[in-house]
């Protein structure tokens, strides 16, 4: 006779199933059973939740969400060879793309060119593209209309670097600055606090991220030129009040370094825009939307003064959760990533890329690419969540959880003030703590089974070789060699004396507080590398090494 | 060889890539194990890895690489360790290493790769058992 598998769970809860047994979700917050009316004691619908559109924003950033404006569809257009990127961007947005982001190699990220001998075996790496002079851009950009499709560049240490390209580009094409339309993610703070991809020590990186906001807020009204994230943030283990609270905290001080170095807040903030992660946690992820643009809003208003609607409101993309991908029955991340897809919809994001199902093994290939294309596609025009703004609000659950994420953010963000804000927590080691605390709770939960992942602690198969039938990218080695080949050449066509004038210019900017930007562009135009213009940055400001904490 | 010292063993973080929640979370699990658990930093070439475990004296390398470079960076550190006469310090790796380049890696000398979402105490007890061999 046929026995139930006594290795397998058989219940998504823990005994007593009367409904006492403690539930948490992944911020460790307690759920209850249910929710109701006395959860909401006190509640200001008017106040605390407003309409669509209007302040405090709570339920969307536009009043007829997207039926006004459909979210970007905007997936990752990246691939080694600068021409190779600009096929893949045009292919994407044949399928139906309406945005694209595009990530960087490992060498670009770490502001080295091709050549440079640490950057052996990963050039074009990570499915980045590599960038090391104007000419990449040209090859990049060839035939992309910078005024109507929005390209996201996934740069951050190197972002002025990258917008001087982007904009000495759109001059020899004739696109006037106005009309470039487009995104940087250029969020240094979360750099030293997760993701790690920095040379200099935090302040002088925070004084060019400043003086692109301000190039920006004077020449390209349409460009947003920061993405403050909390996606890296959680990928490094943050849970998701932590992603909340360390992303509104990078946010504020963004805003304060702007009003310090004398822009009007209402020049720059409606401009500032943000990243979120969907966690595997449904309800969870819609609260932290919508308590993020409560908290914005109010902030913006109330303490900084900010007098323009469009300061308030925050605007965001969001990416499904790449660390939530298993290798182990990769398929079901086609499921898993379907189910954060649509809790970022009916939390109201303004973008969104949906992950490749095989991502824990290799970089996407054009199959998985063109599934997570489509399962978008499928949430915007079958599934009949986009049709009304906010769906969810008025629930009692997500209305108390949203008012719950709140009260913890306000908490975490007195915390950092206490700290001296987020440069000195970051200088203590206090983000880099919290997040690799919360990693390691994270994976014990697992470990412990706790927290069931399905084919990982739980329903797994005998047969691990399963992954094997996965269709991988693989990495071209040919391309290292032609890319470190085209940049000798490059650099051998150049005015030698030409490229040292401009590097000393860029290094003698340093040392002053004038906006680094012009002197960017004029030394891209004649050929300095990103390379280069990084190692003339780094005689002045140094290379930053962090204290490591596990 | 039988041995009463705590195990010693180097995580390491080679190359550009900045992801490293994998190798923190093996280093706080190797040391709750009760390891001597040294973590290397970010962005280190194979050569300062390779010195790092010599000035170190460990039992055992924990390489993570997530960038796709896992080819290049072992053969290197696998090269510097026989030419160190350091043949005998244990080398594992993670992070996103396709299944198809385990048995290159393995013929180089590596002794054992952990795919995503391999549970920390089969890591703790194969470096016990490997270096207490």
């Amino acid at each position: 006779m046929l026995q139930k598998n006594p290795e397998q769970p058989s219940f998504m809860f823990q005994e007593p199933t009367d409904g006492s047994a403690p539930v948490q979700n992944l911020s460790g917050f307690e759920i209850k059973p249910e929710y109701g009316p006395e959860d909401l004691a006190g509640f200001d619908v008017e106040a605390d939740l407003g309409r669509p559109g209007g302040y405090p924003y709570v339920r969307g950033a536009h009043r007829t969400m997207y039926r006004g404006r459909p979210w970007t569809i905007r997936q990752l257009g990246s691939l080694g060879p600068p021409q190779e990127a600009n096929k893949r961007i045009r292919q994407l947005v044949d399928m139906g793309a309406t945005g694209i982001s595009l990530c960087l190699d490992m060498p670009t990220i770490m502001g080295r060119d091709s050549d440079d001998p640490l950057c052996e075996g990963e050039v074009g790496s990570c499915g980045g593209v590599a960038i090391d002079s104007i000419q990449d851009m040209r090859e990049l950009l060839a035939e992309i209309p910078l005024d109507e499709i929005s390209v996201n560049f996934v740069s951050n240490s190197q972002s002025s670097i990258i917008l001087a390209m982007f904009c000495a580009v759109a001059e020899e094409r004739g696109v006037s600055r106005d009309k470039l339309t487009g995104t940087m993610q250029n969020d240094i703070l979360k750099e030293y606090e997760a993701q790690k991809s920095y040379y200099f020590p935090p302040r002088p990186s925070l004084r060019l991220t400043m003086d692109t906001i301000a190039f920006c807020a004077e020449n390209l009204p349409r460009f947003n030129p920061i993405s403050i994230s909390g996606y890296h943030i959680a990928s490094a283990g943050a849970t998701p009040i932590q992603e909340l609270a360390f992303t509104l905290a990078n946010g504020f001080t963004y805003v304060e370094e702007g009003i310090k170095v004398g822009l009007d807040v209402d020049i720059f903030a409606p401009r500032l825009s943000f990243f979120f992660k969907v966690h595997n946690d449904f309800f969870e992820n819609v609260a932290k939307f919508r308590a993020a643009r409560r908290i914005w809003a109010r902030m913006m208003r109330e303490k900084y003064g900010a007098k323009d609607p469009r300061s308030w409101r925050f605007r965001v993309h969001t990416q499904t959760s790449g660390s939530s991908l298993t290798a182990q029955q990769p398929e079901n991340n086609i499921i898993r990533t379907t189910i954060q897809a649509l809790s970022a919809v009916l939390a109201g994001t303004q973008s969104l890329h949906t992950n490749s199902f095989n991502e824990a093994l290799s970089i996407p290939t054009p199959r998985s690419e063109k599934l997570a294309l489509r399962t978008q596609q499928i949430i915007a025009f079958e599934s009949g969540a986009a049709g009304t703004a906010d769906p969810l609000a008025g629930s009692y659950y997500v209305e108390s959880l949203t008012n719950r994420m709140e009260a913890e953010c306000l908490k975490y963000l007195k915390t950092i003030e206490d700290l001296g804000g987020v440069i000195q927590a970051i200088e203590n080691g206090f983000f880099q703590r919290e997040i690799s605390e919360a990693a390691f709770r994270y994976q014990q939960s697992v470990e412990k089974k706790e927290r069931i992942i399905v084919g990982v602690n739980a329903f797994t198969d005998e047969d691990e070789d399963e992954d094997t039938d996965i269709e991988l990218r693989e990495n071209d080695s040919e391309f290292e060699q032609q890319k470190v080949a085209a940049l000798k050449e490059f650099k051998r066509n150049r005015d030698q004396v030409l490229v040292e004038s401009h590097m000393d210019r860029i290094t003698q900017i340093c040392q002053g507080q004038a906006n680094i930007m012009p002197s960017l562009i004029s030394a891209v135009k004649a050929g300095v590398t990103l390379g280069e213009a990084i190692a003339a940055m780094r005689r002045v400001f140094g290379q930053y090494q962090e204290e490591a904490i596990f | 060889m039988s041995r009463d010292k705590k195990i010693r063993i180097l995580i390491a973080k080679p190359g550009l890539d900045g992801h490293d929640r994998g190798a923190k979370v093996v280093a706080r699990a190797l040391s709750n194990a009760g390891m001597e658990v040294i973590y290397s930093g970010l962005h280190q070439t194979a050569d300062q890895i390779v010195n790092t475990a010599m000035d170190e004296d460990v039992d055992a390398i924990g390489v993570s690489v997530l960038s796709g470079a896992h080819n290049t960076v072992f053969a290197r550190i696998m090269f510097l360790l026989q030419e160190k006469e350091m043949s005998e310090v244990v080398v594992v790796g993670g992070g996103s290493i396709p299944k198809k380049d385990w048995p290159g890696l393995y013929s180089k000398g590596v002794a054992r790769i952990f795919p995503p979402g391999t549970d920390t105490n089969q890591i703790v007890d194969y470096i016990q058992n490997v270096v207490n061999k």
